[in-house]
């Protein structure tokens, strides 16, 4: 299960800095795809509460109400992962959410939606603003879990593909003639 | 395979392994002609590609420093990436969806047809689509295009479902699965379309055409063919007569080398093909090569593009199946008035949910872009694509200062939207909204032009040398030995996708340049 792939027990193990989470029983999908209710993610080089309130930031950037934090914790990785390999990046995240926090009043994460709604606002098109766009817009949607959510099936080849699977199996509009759309060819 | 050897002046030297590269190469071969093929890229195949948008991006793109200036919006959206064209044995045909159009009479002429037009560096091709039509067979036939040849249409899709009932209800007399490289029963020792619908990502089936798994194994199975993965020319060298005598290259290692040659075709991408010319500037060719007329890189034509995409009540599905099999032609006819001159082709087009993040509306964030992501699986889509007019202005140019890993100048492409193309991409979003309206759309999103997969005319050919760079056989004016062999060579983009008229080009070029060599001409 991608990068979400931590059981409890390799959790316990380790020593680093650990952002988790409960996957919401309502997020039936995920529940089934995920190897266990608990999830968590190990951060190199943010502590937990930068990687805490990233993960808030990028819920008021892409908001969708519906999907689990589990998958939004997949941008925080890839940006402490980017903070890991790359010095500014690591000053441009925390002097962020240190600007976050300054501008909700001490307690970003603590802050209300609308506050934070209201703060990421004042910040949108800012290089910290970018930074954690720029990066979301790949990695929320570009792992199972979304896939799942959003009702993408990913990978054709792996099932041999959809001429049998539903290519064709829009059934609320009439069906096109044969000379516009001709039968599918049928091994003999 | 052949091996030839670097000092071996016999050799013709093809720089490019796409739809101009990769056949003009094949049908050298076939002819008994000694091919060394350069391509930059690495060969992947069949088993290596990979149904996952974002990692096939990283496996087949060419990547390679390059910017954009102008007012595009692609060159705000996508800066360092004005082009979505591929580094990879085949080229772009890895990636290319598989229309192949025949141009219209017209578009052949578009100065007579058209007039002068405010702006647009209008000019005729030096050929006609009867000179064309010969060799437009001879590639249907070797592409297996649908509908041609008694091949038939392929089955349409869901999203070509949505397509066809929203043109009826408009009024759309011609609609149907289009004419495309693609399998749609085994032919030519390749199966038939499974419908994967990740024909950008490099067919894992081989039912769609493309030179890594036709032209190429068969110009291989001549024994005339010595295709160098991984060798990223740089440099064409030319003697104090003009003629040009070999290419000097990087190979894997960043090593260069030196090969000779008799001819050499450039056959790069219309961004490439003229920043290696731009680049082989010498005392004798101090503006770059074969550019007597200072058209080398001039007028870059990327097609009029754009998407609708369109949400539903119910499921589409849209990314199951074939990308692109679904084609509305009514538009693509020259009616000025429209309020533009030329035409647009309608066809179906999807792309995962990691694109559809990435191209719905670049640089948007909050809840109405996430409102719209929330629809994909009731989304169908369409893409617009239209004949753009040369402009002078654009152009691809060497960068001042900045360098590739090679230490060769980045390319810029700058670009600016003619009011035509403006005028153009309006209409087509009218229409392409109307027809989802018609089929009951909830809501329609216009969504910008992606990077530029049709990237053409920056080596154009003309009549007149003072007016282009090559002549009709794409053999450049200035140097006798030298040729484009690529959609550089288009004097204007007409409205259909390019692969075909590429390739068409392309065979025509080969009995040009085999006659050439018989003749002892070059």
């Amino acid at each position: 299960m991608l990068d979400l792939d931590l059981t409890r027990r390799e959790f316990l193990q380790t020593s680093g800095t650990v952002l988790m989470g409960t996957i919401a029983t309502s997020s039936g999908i995920l529940s089934m795809l995920a190897p266990s209710q608990t999830w968590a993610l190990e951060l190199t080089k943010l502590d937990k509460s930068t990687g805490h309130a990233l993960l808030l930031a990028t819920r008021q950037i892409l908001p969708h109400d519906t999907l689990d934090d589990a998958v939004y914790a997949l941008v925080v990785k890839d940006l402490d992962s980017a903070a890991a390999s790359d010095d500014a990046v690591a000053k441009l995240l925390t002097d962020g959410v240190a600007q976050l926090n300054a501008d909700a009043g001490g307690d970003w994460s603590g802050a209300s939606s609308d506050k934070q709604a209201a703060v990421i606002e004042k910040m949108a098109g800012n290089d910290f603003f970018e930074k954690i766009r720029g990066t979301a817009i790949v990695s929320l949607y570009n792992n199972e879990m979304a896939w799942a959510h959003f009702g993408y099936e990913g990978d054709a080849w792996k099932h041999g593909g959809y001429l049998k699977r539903g290519f064709d199996d829009l059934n609320w509009l009439p069906d096109p003639p044969a000379d516009a759309s001709p039968s599918a060819y049928a091994a003999e | 395979m052949a091996k030839y050897d670097l000092n071996d002046d016999g050799v013709v030297v093809v720089v490019g392994s796409g739809a101009g590269g990769g056949t003009l190469a094949n049908e050298l071969c076939q002819k008994g002609i000694q091919v060394v093929l350069l391509e930059a890229g690495k060969r992947e195949s069949n088993e290596s590609f990979v149904n996952d948008e974002w990692s096939s991006f990283g496996q087949i793109s060419w990547l390679d420093s390059r910017s954009s200036s102008g007012t595009w919006r692609v060159g705000k959206d996508f800066n360092g990436l004005p082009a979505w064209i591929c580094k990879t044995v085949g080229g772009s045909t890895t990636h290319w969806a598989g229309a192949s159009l025949r141009f219209q009479e017209h578009e052949f002429r578009v100065k007579t047809e058209y007039g002068d037009i405010d702006g647009a560096n209008m000019l005729d091709w030096p050929l006609t689509l009867k000179d064309l039509e010969p060799y437009y067979a001879k590639a249907e036939d070797k592409m297996g295009v649908t509908r041609t040849n008694d091949v038939p249409g392929l089955p349409g899709n869901n999203n070509f479902k949505v397509m066809y009932a929203g043109a009826k209800k408009l009024g759309y007399k011609h609609c149907h699965t289009g004419r495309m490289a693609i399998n749609s029963k085994p032919r030519d020792g390749r199966g038939a379309c499974l419908q994967l619908g990740f024909c950008f990502q490099g067919c894992k089936t081989g039912a769609k055409w493309s030179t890594l798994v036709t032209e190429i194994p068969k110009a291989e199975k001549t024994g005339k063919l010595d295709l160098r993965p991984e060798s990223h020319v740089l440099k064409i060298e030319q003697d104090k007569s003009g003629k040009v005598t070999g290419v000097i290259y990087a190979d894997a290692d960043g090593n260069q080398h030196m090969q000779k040659a008799r001819a050499i075709c450039v056959a790069g991408n219309s961004i490439e093909t003229p920043r290696l010319l731009l680049n082989s500037e010498n005392s004798h060719s101090p503006d770059g090569l074969a550019n007597s007329s200072g058209q080398v890189g001039k007028n870059y034509m990327r097609h009029m593009t754009g998407s609708v995409y369109a949400a539903f009540e119910k499921p589409v599905h849209m990314w199951r199946g074939t990308t692109m099999a679904g084609i509305i032609t009514d538009e693509s006819i020259n009616d000025p008035k429209r309020g533009f001159v030329g035409g647009y082709e309608m066809e179906t087009l999807s792309i995962g949910l990691p694109f559809m993040a990435a191209f719905l509306d670049p640089g948007a964030w909050g809840k109405d872009f996430t409102r719209k992501m929330d629809t994909y699986s009731h989304m169908a889509g369409m893409w617009l694509v239209g004949e753009d007019l040369p402009q002078e202005t654009n152009a691809v140019t060497l960068h001042s200062e900045n360098k590739d890993q090679h230490g060769m100048p980045t390319p810029n492409v700058h670009f600016d939207d003619h009011e035509n193309d403006i005028a153009m991409r309006n209409h087509a979003y009218k229409q392409g909204s109307a027809i989802y309206d018609a089929a009951g759309a909830k809501e329609n999103y216009l969504v910008p032009p992606y990077p530029s997969t049709h990237n053409l005319g920056t080596c154009r050919m003309s009549a007149d040398a003072k007016d282009g760079v090559c002549n009709a056989h794409g053999q450049t004016h200035d140097i006798s030995n030298l040729f484009i062999s690529d959609g550089s060579q288009f004097t204007t983009g007409a409205a259909e996708n390019p692969t075909l008229t590429i390739v068409t080009l392309a065979i025509r070029q080969a009995d040009y340049i085999a006659k050439q060599l018989s003749e002892k001409a070059i």
